[in-house]
């Protein structure tokens, strides 16, 4: 026997809203949001008959969710979180915003939904003023290496803690031999690189590595065809680096030799995935789709949740709520961040990357949660995934 | 029906409805059975196992539940045991005597753990998708109250008189105090990350919550509603960050509290007094539920991640067993 109407009775029932027993005066904590209107890396031009390569969709529901989150946490500290996007056609234009922003008022944490070139010059062009931009989108490693800035924390994964996130598995199933196709973008060369470095630090190895092109000219077709490009070799495992996805998904299922696909296509390295299940990820799936049906969430929409996150720990738990110390408490290792992954998330002091659980995933199931009991660590094991302290070129 | 052509037999038929309908009355309400069962809830098999201790664990009944049973509560004589299964939105009530559903309570989407009003007429009911604690009168299956908390709602415990209710907030990582006269949260007390269940200890002196992201357990003072200390956990061989206390029970004798640790697979014994951790148990994969026997001498715990149940030997500090249940073991109560 079922009992009762939900729906009538909700009614009848009392609605209770958090009192409190004193009411201090409202402060406002607002977080900034910049992007570009015209970011290649969301442009539609890469769907061919309305079939998506990738996930294109923004991070911004992620960082609105963030803040939905944020509000029963803004009723007891009497804090008002507010959110402040600002979509623009040039860097120069996102410098001025940030600058009327500072000028104006009191954000000083903003979101950079970015490509790495400008998210740099945004960074050094605003390095004067009291403003920490977290990064949510670009994983090339050398934000965090060479190129490092002091106003830029990085909620993305680098692309070398993603490809040792992948290797750690690939070494785990002793599938050490592995046949690299790379495409023709930077990303791409990018990604292997950092996939080598992996290699080497894990145990594995390329037994080749070739570059693919696009199309279907005969004359090409040693670049060309996914038949003839995994031909000729013994390996384990296929690695596939091609952000731009047009020719990776066709690999799965057309190799030569019978075996798996790893990287930008098949099994992929993420920060995020819809399809995990522990730790909380569905409530927050759930939360994530009702502002943003029919998306899923994705990696970069996880990195602007997580970022409204951090700021709104440090306003409950800092000691003062000046940018300063509010900055301190994000980047000095007090930190202790729930991402719904099952570790707490800390910002890594020597390059300012969040340490984090990545997931590799197939289309539809996380098959891993990355990092893997048998790779240990004197101090963290989530420093296992991309570079440690003793190896990081980065001069904050 | 050919039971129907004969009226002998429908004679019979009837008397026999009758007789049931009787000896149902007489046994309603029911005193305790008593049986020393161990009941485990899994999320994945949709099921109710029950183990007799005395037949060497042997599984004696599961029952099927609506989909994603987790928390499991019985009334103060165990004759009824509830359940909340999260994916059908219900809290199913089992006989104990005959191991059967009888009866099912709409709550509203996902319970996830829940408590009984002190009078037994009502449940309180942590909704973890809407962020709401629902108060739901039993027999009428009406919603009598609702109280708004932060993210994710877990844990929630009644005090003993029943004029405060503790609700934990995963993602707001506190723990909500509510005024059962006004129905208001009166209190929030800032815990540490991801705060999980309650577990109170003896006079109410100290209120347990399981911080599952700081590796530690907070204490809270129930009188001054402050943090007083916290005991944190890390297992030989284990880093902090793997170390996600959850589950909670104290010892008949009000002298031990268990922890189970997640992550870590280990389930910590902590002098209450002291707050010394006496013994690390190495039990199967990710303990959440856990349950201490009458006489304190055995304590079980469900190992979510590899489908099983540890038997712990608490005089020795040591697994005894581990047997398979079924699929996601989530929490487990015994009926002594």
């Amino acid at each position: 026997m079922i009992k009762g109407g939900l729906v009538g009775t909700l009614l009848a029932g009392f609605l209770v809203s958090l009192a409190f027993a004193e009411q201090a005066p409202q402060r406002q904590v607002s977080i900034g949001y910049v992007q570009l209107e015209d970011d290649p890396r969301y442009l539609a031009d890469n769907a061919y008959t309305g079939i998506e390569f990738r996930e294109l969709g923004r991070p911004l529901p992620g960082a609105r969710v963030g803040l939905k989150d944020a509000e029963t946490i803004g009723q007891v500290t009497s804090t008002e979180f507010s959110l402040k996007p600002a979509s623009a056609d040039s860097v120069d234009e996102l410098i001025d915003r940030v600058r009327s922003w500072h000028r104006n008022g009191n954000i000083h944490f903003i979101i950079a939904d970015l490509p790495a070139e400008q998210l740099l010059e945004l960074a050094a062009a605003t390095r004067e003023l009291p403003v920490l931009y977290f990064n949510v989108s670009a994983s090339d490693d050398r934000l965090r290496g060479s190129q490092c800035q002091a106003n830029i924390a990085h909620v993305y994964p680098s692309d070398s803690m993603l490809t040792d996130a992948l290797m750690q598995y690939l070494v785990s199933q002793k599938w050490t031999k592995l046949l690299v196709l790379k495409g023709e973008e930077q990303a791409d060369e990018r990604l292997v690189r950092a996939l080598d470095e992996s290699a080497r630090k894990f145990g594995a190895e390329f037994v080749a590595e070739r570059s693919f092109t696009l199309g279907k000219n005969p004359r090409n077709r040693e670049q060309n065809n996914i038949a003839l490009l995994t031909g000729e070799a013994r390996y384990d495992v296929v690695f596939v680096a091609d952000t731009s996805g047009e020719l990776g998904r066709y690999v799965p299922y057309q190799t030569q030799r019978p075996r798996p696909v790893v990287g930008t296509a098949g099994l992929s390295p993420l920060a995020w995935h819809w399809s995990w299940h522990r730790h909380g990820a569905p409530q927050l799936q759930h939360r994530f789709e009702e502002l943003a049906s029919p998306r899923r969430m994705n990696s970069a929409s996880w990195a602007a949740w997580a970022s409204v996150k951090a700021v709104v720990q440090a306003a409950m738990r800092a000691e003062s709520h000046d940018f300063e110390a509010m900055r301190a408490f994000i980047l000095g290792g007090e930190l202790n961040l729930d991402g719904s992954k099952g570790s707490p998330s800390s910002f890594r002091a020597w390059d300012q990357q969040l340490r984090q659980p990545l997931l590799l995933a197939t289309p539809n199931a996380v098959i891993a949660r990355l990092p893997l009991r048998d790779f240990m660590h004197a101090r963290e094991v989530l420093d296992t995934l991309g570079t440690d302290e003793p190896e990081s070129e980065c001069q904050l | 029906m050919d039971l129907f052509k004969s009226d002998r037999l429908s004679c019979w038929t009837i008397l026999c409805t009758m007789l049931c309908a009787f000896f149902a009355v007489i046994s309603l309400p029911a005193s305790a059975a008593d049986t020393g069962y161990v009941f485990v809830s899994h999320e994945r098999s949709h099921t109710v196992a029950v183990l007799d201790p005395s037949d060497d664990h042997k599984v004696v009944a599961e029952i099927p539940t609506s989909r994603r049973p987790r928390d499991m509560e019985f009334n103060s004589d165990q004759t009824l045991l509830y359940v909340a299964c999260g994916d059908d939105d219900v809290i199913e009530v089992i006989d104990v005597a005959s191991l059967e559903i009888v009866d099912s309570i709409k709550t509203g989407i996902s319970p996830e753990v829940f408590t009984l009003s002190k009078d037994e007429k009502s449940l309180f009911v942590s909704e973890e998708e809407s962020a709401i604690v629902r108060h739901i009168d039993i027999e009428s299956g009406d919603t009598l109250a609702q109280v708004t908390t932060g993210p994710e709602p877990e844990g929630v415990l009644l005090n003993k008189d029943g004029s405060r209710l503790f609700v934990a907030s995963e993602m707001a990582d506190m723990v909500h105090v509510v005024d059962m006269d006004s129905l208001k949260v009166v209190q929030n007390i800032m815990v540490g990350t991801r705060p999980r269940r309650f577990e109170m200890t003896e006079n109410e002196s100290e209120l347990w919550v399981s911080d599952e992201l700081s590796g530690q357990v907070s204490i809270i003072d129930p009188e001054t509603l402050q943090v007083k200390t916290r005991v944190e956990f890390l297992p030989p061989g284990f880093r902090a960050s793997e170390v996600t206390p959850v589950g909670l029970d104290l010892s008949p004798d009000g002298k031990t509290m268990f922890v189970t640790l997640g992550r870590a697979n280990h389930v910590a014994m902590v002098n209450v007094e002291s707050k010394e951790i006496e013994a690390y148990v190495l039990v199967g994969s990710r303990p959440w539920g856990v349950a201490v026997s009458r006489d304190g001498e055995r304590l079980y715990v469900a190992n979510g991640l590899s489908d099983d149940v540890t038997l712990i030997s608490v005089g020795d500090q040591k697994a005894v067993q581990s047997f398979a249940t079924g699929r996601v073991p989530h929490t487990v109560v015994i009926d002594d």
